[in-house]
């Protein structure tokens, strides 16, 4: 009888993962046995610290990611790449928590089952960036889109919540049948699951380095369903329809968090599917993820024009910001990796600060949604329309700003890599994009200010809470920061290049 | 004895992944589409087991476990938020959940 050989155990990969998760249950073990009052206070306190310490791990294990390794059998890369990814979804999860904060106070909602569920979903988001195995990405993307379906709807008496999370949950159940498609077509061409490969078992790599014999009709294919279904996940055309109707309905906080989290965690995966196991494969791959790219930068910008709700727009926006991150990817160099790092990143804080504005305007029930009910904002609030003017600045990618900086250095590393076409199509389109960024920013500040009617309706006055006021002048800070001194963003995202394998 | 060839498991696969896929864009009632989705992941279970048949490796039969978990994990989810739209609606037809358009 053959001995069973126990496989080492190293937890230093998984070691943010794993705080969140005990942080989730303290947080849902507390919330159990006291009152809302002191959640109130003491939670979200509780789930910054899972954060903090989260963070702590990672960064530790920086210096150890010198030489990127492989954990857990190769189920699990320990690479700059992932610690960078899984850093910047921790901050992300802060700011959401305490946006969250305020908005669910306000709705009499009892909060602390919420950041127990931003806690599981950031889990699952560094798990998908971390992950070397197909069966792993599928449990991370799992993990967090079941998390972000109860989110979706977590105002559970609106009509507008129930129907985006059933729209949302519908639609994503039916993408990742297809992403599970994907995994079992690429097992069938090489037999393994696996990036990078056990000893003794060949990965997926490898088959594509050898040139052992190998399905290569099979392998496409399986790459095909892949990337419709991480094309949901980042809310690419044709792929974007669930998006502005998730985003309209979902509360304010969660719609930021999809738009900054599930974003990085979906490109955390497709850069490493793409750029480095099916890298010797990128002249299949690439036409179509530039189709992709062209579609959601040409129908985001386009039919965001047209919109009159301000969370639609911002949806639309988002479907467009994939596009253009779609050309970091499609560049496929170390370039295009760091600066699609990059850009998710900076993406990530302004949209995150946006959303915190739009649920403070947004009020009880966010009804104060629609374009109209921005007029005169600056007459009601200089601060809040400031903020809100730099962060749609900062999406339209005007100087100074993050997100100039941002689409600069995508674009670079897509000429780097020959796509200067589709570099001019980008700009194009980002000009267009600014049109409708610029228009909610003239109501704000040159439209008259709405009048409270006699019978006491007319718009709510703006609310806004310590936490959100901190979040949002976090965000606008960081979006004026990285506008200026981008150098040391972009050199950690340069170290992130390094992956395991 | 001669045994069944792996097209054939591949061809029943394909076809349930098919009809899956139809029926979620044709059905009306939320619960049948997403019966229909339920289809989809075991075409993909049957895929996976053929394949681990054919490679003479056990990865896609383990997979198929963590399918099942997760789909099960999916259903507490999904039939919560159809249950939640059924109270307030006391209908589970997709067509008539129509508020967000545009």
């Amino acid at each position: 009888m053959t001995p069973f050989n126990v496989p080492p155990i190293h937890l230093s990969g998984i070691a943010p993962e794993i705080t969140l998760m005990i942080a989730a249950f303290a947080v849902l073990f507390i919330g159990v046995f006291t009152n809302d009052r002191f959640n109130h206070v003491v939670q979200p306190l509780v789930a910054t610290i899972g954060f903090g310490i989260a963070i702590y791990w990672a960064v530790v294990s920086w210096g150890i990611a010198r030489t990127a390794e492989l954990q857990l059998s190769n189920m699990v890369a320990l690479d700059r790449f992932a610690i960078f990814a899984k850093v910047v979804l921790a901050a992300f999860g802060v700011l959401t928590v305490w946006t969250a904060r305020d908005h669910l106070s306000t709705h009499h909602l009892r909060d602390f089952e919420f950041y127990a569920l931003v806690l599981f979903c950031v889990s699952g988001m560094m798990l998908m960036a971390a992950s070397a195995d197909l069966i792993v990405m599928f449990i991370a993307l799992e993990t967090f889109s079941i998390a972000l379906y109860v989110m979706v709807g977590y105002r559970r008496d609106e009509l507008a919540g129930q129907e985006s999370a059933m729209k949302y949950f519908l639609l994503g159940a039916f993408s990742s049948a297809f992403f599970l498609l994907g995994i079992a077509l690429v097992y069938g061409a090489t037999g393994s699951t696996n990036l990078y490969g056990t000893p003794g078992h060949p990965g997926i790599l490898s088959f594509l380095t050898g040139s052992s014999a190998l399905d290569v009709g099979l392998l496409l294919l399986g790459m095909a369903f892949l990337i419709v279904g991480l094309g949901f996940k980042i809310a690419a055309v044709p792929f974007h329809m669930w998006t502005p109707d998730a985003y309209q309905g979902a509360p304010s906080p969660v719609t930021g968090f999809m738009a900054s989290a599930t974003k990085l965690a979906a490109f955390a995966a497709i850069l490493r599917l793409f750029d480095v196991a099916m890298y010797s494969l990128r002249w299949d791959w690439r036409p179509y993820l530039i189709g992709l790219a062209i579609a959601s930068m040409v129908i985001g910008s386009v039919v965001a024009l047209v919109q009159e709700d301000v969370k639609r727009i911002l949806a639309y926006s988002s479907i467009a910001h994939a596009g253009f991150v779609l050309t970091g990817v499609i560049a496929a160099n170390d370039a295009g990796v760091s600066s699609s790092l990059f850009y998710l990143a900076t993406y990530g804080l302004t949209i995150l600060g946006a959303f915190a504005v739009v649920a403070a305007i947004g009020g009880r029930g966010e009804r104060r949604v629609r374009l109209a009910d921005y007029r005169g904002l600056y007459h009601e609030s200089p601060l809040l329309a400031g903020a809100m003017t730099l962060f749609l600045l900062s999406l339209a990618g005007v100087p100074i700003t993050a997100g100039f900086v941002g689409k600069l250095v995508v674009f670079i590393a897509a000429i780097q890599a020959g796509y200067w076409w589709l570099v001019v199509v980008a700009l194009a389109m980002s000009a267009v994009a600014a049109f409708f960024y610029i228009r909610i920013i003239v109501v704000m500040y040159m439209s008259e200010r709405l009048e409270p009617l006699p019978e006491g309706g007319g718009p709510a006055p703006v609310v806004l809470g310590a936490a959100g006021r901190a979040v949002v002048g976090v965000t606008a800070l960081a979006t004026i920061f990285f506008g200026l001194i981008w150098g040391p963003l972009i050199g950690l995202a340069g170290h992130a290049t390094l992956f395991a394998g | 004895m001669t045994s069944v060839p792996v097209e054939y498991y591949l061809a029943l696969a394909g076809l349930m992944f098919a009809v899956g896929t139809v029926g979620v864009l044709v059905r009306r009632n939320a619960i049948v589409i997403f019966m229909f989705i339920e289809l989809m992941l075991n075409a993909v279970n049957l895929l996976f087991v053929t394949f681990a048949r054919m490679h003479g490796n056990l990865d896609g039969q383990v997979l198929v476990f963590f399918v099942l978990v997760v789909a099960a994990a999916e259903v507490t989810v999904g039939l919560a938020i159809i249950v939640s739209i059924f109270r307030r609606r006391a209908s589970a037809d997709v067509d008539d959940v129509n508020l967000l358009k545009w």
